[in-house]
């Protein structure tokens, strides 16, 4: 069914159609809607045989996840920024245990300075804590890979965290279809826990693992993983012939046939990429791109197939290795491994700076001349830098850096996009 | 007749944790007896003497025979954890699930809402953890279940420190006793007074269903809460004093005798509560003063030796008058 309606309602709706059982809800910005939305529909009866419980964290919002997983029950939650950060200790706990709870991330920037507008820095950080982490580049992409990820965690046994952009596709409103109850039950069985807490057969789960067993527990770990290399197409492919359309997947190519110049980025912004890659071919340029999907596990082998005849690589990341340059660069750069080309990294849209398409235009046709820096900040205001740095210089005591800037800028909200 | 012992499993040579099972058949304590409900087992690598093992276990026995043996167990970090599941030799016979340190509270209420969504409502839910695990690390966790009223209970196992990462202070330790972050020097010795806090009031200004305080020196009393909890739906709290010889310099043998002190002095008082109003409390037959108690004790060995310090025996003493006037502990 087709329906208009805000991004956060759009994926409280898919998870309706997942029949999920267990809901644990923690409000944070850009993230609220969704739970609020799910709330809302179990309260009206239209989500049904489903506990929905408003927790006092995020960090119990996990632990809930955790407690009902693996007592049987499927389970999600929702959060975003500080709020995966205070969850960060039963994120791990999460994996570790081989629960498959679904959560979903409105990506947003980390604090301090407090900014509640979207980076990738939130799930980022929580790349190595053993889910598999799908970003989402359009409403109906975060829609329809919900569905996708508890029939993954399922498989897997393991949790999956689906991203979508805060704001930009959380609260954006845009055509969405929604799929039928049948449909959706047709893809996704009923959940069949590979562990559950069950009086007829006791099980201890979580117990004290010794140097003996711990990596061999943390290699199977690693082993679901590589599983999902595989799983992630196959799951997709099986989507697009039910729903009749392409979502999901470890990553899709734009124009990259014959490409000297690919652009790799994730999420929403791969739109805006898109365009300029158009207005760039329409000229004659020889540039395309690649929206990863799947972030964890890093689609190695199908980004060195897609990057194979390229000469250069510009990744596109909304977030920052501080001290390194690029988080996505360092997985851009294994899949390098045997081939030739030039990598730049491009720290982009951070704490919702707007990536224009402007911008991106003046970036590549820098990149295509080969006249970037290594690790470059798109849209980065030399100008605040450098008096800060100068201001830092002068004097000891210079005061809370963010306070100072913003004071000498003026008016802020003047200052945003 | 079927073998009602337990086959012999050595995690660990070469040190004294195997204990009763080293004995002869005929020669083995209760515990190894199969046809207990044994929901902890014989075998687990508790210390001699230690409270906390035999709180948990007569807790977990009392609970499982409530209940027609229908217990999911969800456990803090913490020495229960740790000397009860040496992988992949877990003393529990029932289902157990272990998280994080400060999260038990919270992964009890997800297994309480998978029970009920998917139709298990006789299975009941038991949270447990140390006094580290629930007055401090898991305490917000543990507000949020008592807030919601979710269908579990809550065991503290209360040994007055963090005694599994070796001796630290929590807020459930007592004024003056020494631990490895209130050390025995400088002008007053050991943990400071007018600190810490007394979870089983906190809990009930949550006005939950049911409140109590018990201890292993009362096994027949600490069952009869149990039970009672387990009679009741929604959110309670069991707090058991366990002592420790490890953490407080104790006899191994004198476990029972300093729960009992404990509680015969007023430092800790037994009583119930319901929806937030004490509906009971245990009469102190005959008052102890609590330098019997702590005398017993090396974390309180700085107050004794050639010079006593009287001034602070004195406040120790005013607290458990205080217990006693406040919980009618004396008629």
């Amino acid at each position: 069914m087709l329906k208009q309606t805000e991004g956060s309602h759009a994926v409280a709706e898919a998870i309706a159609l997942c029949r999920p059982q267990v809901i644990c809800a923690y409000p944070i910005t850009p993230q609220t809607h969704i739970v609020e939305g799910v709330g809302e529909m179990v309260k009206d009866g239209t989500l049904a045989n489903c506990e929905f419980i408003n927790v006092e964290s995020e960090f119990a919002a996990m632990s809930v996840a955790i407690g009902a997983s693996a007592a049987g029950a499927r389970a999600y939650t929702a959060t975003s920024s500080q709020g995966l950060l205070f969850m960060a200790e039963a994120v791990y706990n999460a994996a570790g245990l081989g629960l498959p709870i679904v959560m979903t991330i409105g990506n947003r920037a980390i604090g301090a300075p407090i900014n509640i507008w979207n980076d990738h820095s939130d799930s980022m950080s929580m790349r190595d804590a053993g889910w598999i982490q799908l970003f989402a580049e359009t409403n109906q992409e975060a829609l329809d890979l919900h569905i996708q990820a508890f029939r993954l965690a399922e498989e897997l046994s393991c949790p999956v965290m689906v991203c979508m952009d805060g704001f930009i596709l959380t609260h954006a409103y845009d055509r969405v279809d929604i799929p039928a109850q049948a449909d959706v039950d047709a893809y996704l069985p009923p959940f069949q826990p590979r562990q559950i807490l069950d009086t007829a057969d006791p099980v201890t789960i979580g117990a004290l693992v010794g140097p003996e067993a711990f990596t061999e527990v943390r290699y199977l770990g690693h082993h679901k993983q590589l599983r999902a290399l595989s799983l992630i197409p196959k799951l997709a492919t099986e989507f697009a012939a039910k729903f009749g359309r392409n979502s999901g997947g470890l990553l899709r190519t734009y124009r990259t046939e014959g490409a000297e110049t690919i652009v790799v980025a994730l999420g929403s912004v791969n739109g805006t990429v898109q365009e300029v890659v158009d207005d760039l071919r329409n000229e004659g340029a020889a540039i395309g791109s690649v929206s990863i999907c799947s972030f964890r596990p890093f689609p190695i082998s199908a980004l060195r197939e897609a990057l194979q005849s390229a000469k250069r690589v510009v990744v596109l990341e909304k977030c920052l290795a501080v001290g390194l340059g690029g988080i996505v660069s360092d997985g851009v750069r294994k899949s390098l491994s045997g081939i030739q080309l030039k990598g730049y990294t491009v720290i982009a849209g951070l704490g919702g700076r707007a990536i224009t398409r402007v911008s991106l235009r003046q970036l590549f046709e820098d990149a295509i001349a080969d006249e970037l820096e290594q690790v470059t900040f798109l849209d980065l205001n030399a100008e605040v830098v450098s008096h800060e740095l100068e201001r830092e210089a002068q004097a000891r005591r210079t005061g809370p850096t963010a306070e100072a800037i913003l004071r000498r800028m003026g008016t802020v909200a003047s200052q945003i996009g | 007749m079927p073998n009602e012992l337990q086959e012999v499993k050595f995690y660990q040579t070469g040190t004294f944790t195997v204990g009763n099972r080293l004995l002869e058949e005929n020669e083995r304590a209760v515990q190894a007896n199969m046809r207990r409900t044994n929901s902890l087992n014989s075998g687990h690598r508790a210390c001699q003497g230690c409270g906390e093992a035999l709180g948990a276990r007569y807790a977990i026995d009392a609970a499982m025979r409530a209940t027609d043996n229908k217990i999911v167990a969800v456990n803090a970090t913490g020495c229960l954890e740790v000397f009860s599941t040496p992988y992949p030799e877990s003393s529990w016979q029932i289902p157990w699930i272990h998280s994080l340190f400060g999260n038990a509270a919270a992964v009890a209420s997800g297994v309480a809402a998978a029970l009920r969504v998917t139709g298990r409502t006789s299975t009941r839910v038991v949270a447990q953890g140390g006094d580290g695990g629930t007055t401090d690390i898991g305490f917000g966790c543990l507000s949020g279940m008592f807030e919601r009223n979710d269908d579990v209970l809550y065991i503290c196992y209360d040994n007055e420190a963090y005694m599994n990462t070796g001796v630290q202070r929590s807020s459930a330790t007592p004024p003056t006793a020494r631990t490895a972050t209130t050390m025995a020097v400088g002008k007053e010795p050991g943990n400071v007074f007018g600190t810490g806090k007394n979870v089983p009031l906190i809990a009930m200004a949550h006005f939950i269903p049911y409140v109590a305080t018990a201890s292993v020196a009362n096994l027949r009393d600490l069952e009869f809460k149990v039970t009672k909890a387990m009679s009741i739906h929604g959110a309670r709290y069991v707090h058991i004093h366990v002592p420790c010889p490890l953490g407080w310099g104790s006899a191994p043998a004198d476990t029972i005798k300093l729960a009992r002190l404990a509680v015969e002095t007023g430092l800790f008082p037994l009583f119930e509560a319901e929806h937030g109003e004490i509906t009971g409390s245990t009469k102190i037959r005959r008052k102890v003063p609590v330098e019997d108690y702590l005398r017993l004790q090396k974390r309180f060995a700085h107050l004794f030796g050639a010079k006593p310090d009287e001034a602070r025996l004195a406040r120790v003493q005013a607290n458990a008058d205080r217990n006693i006037a406040k919980f009618g502990l004396m008629d």
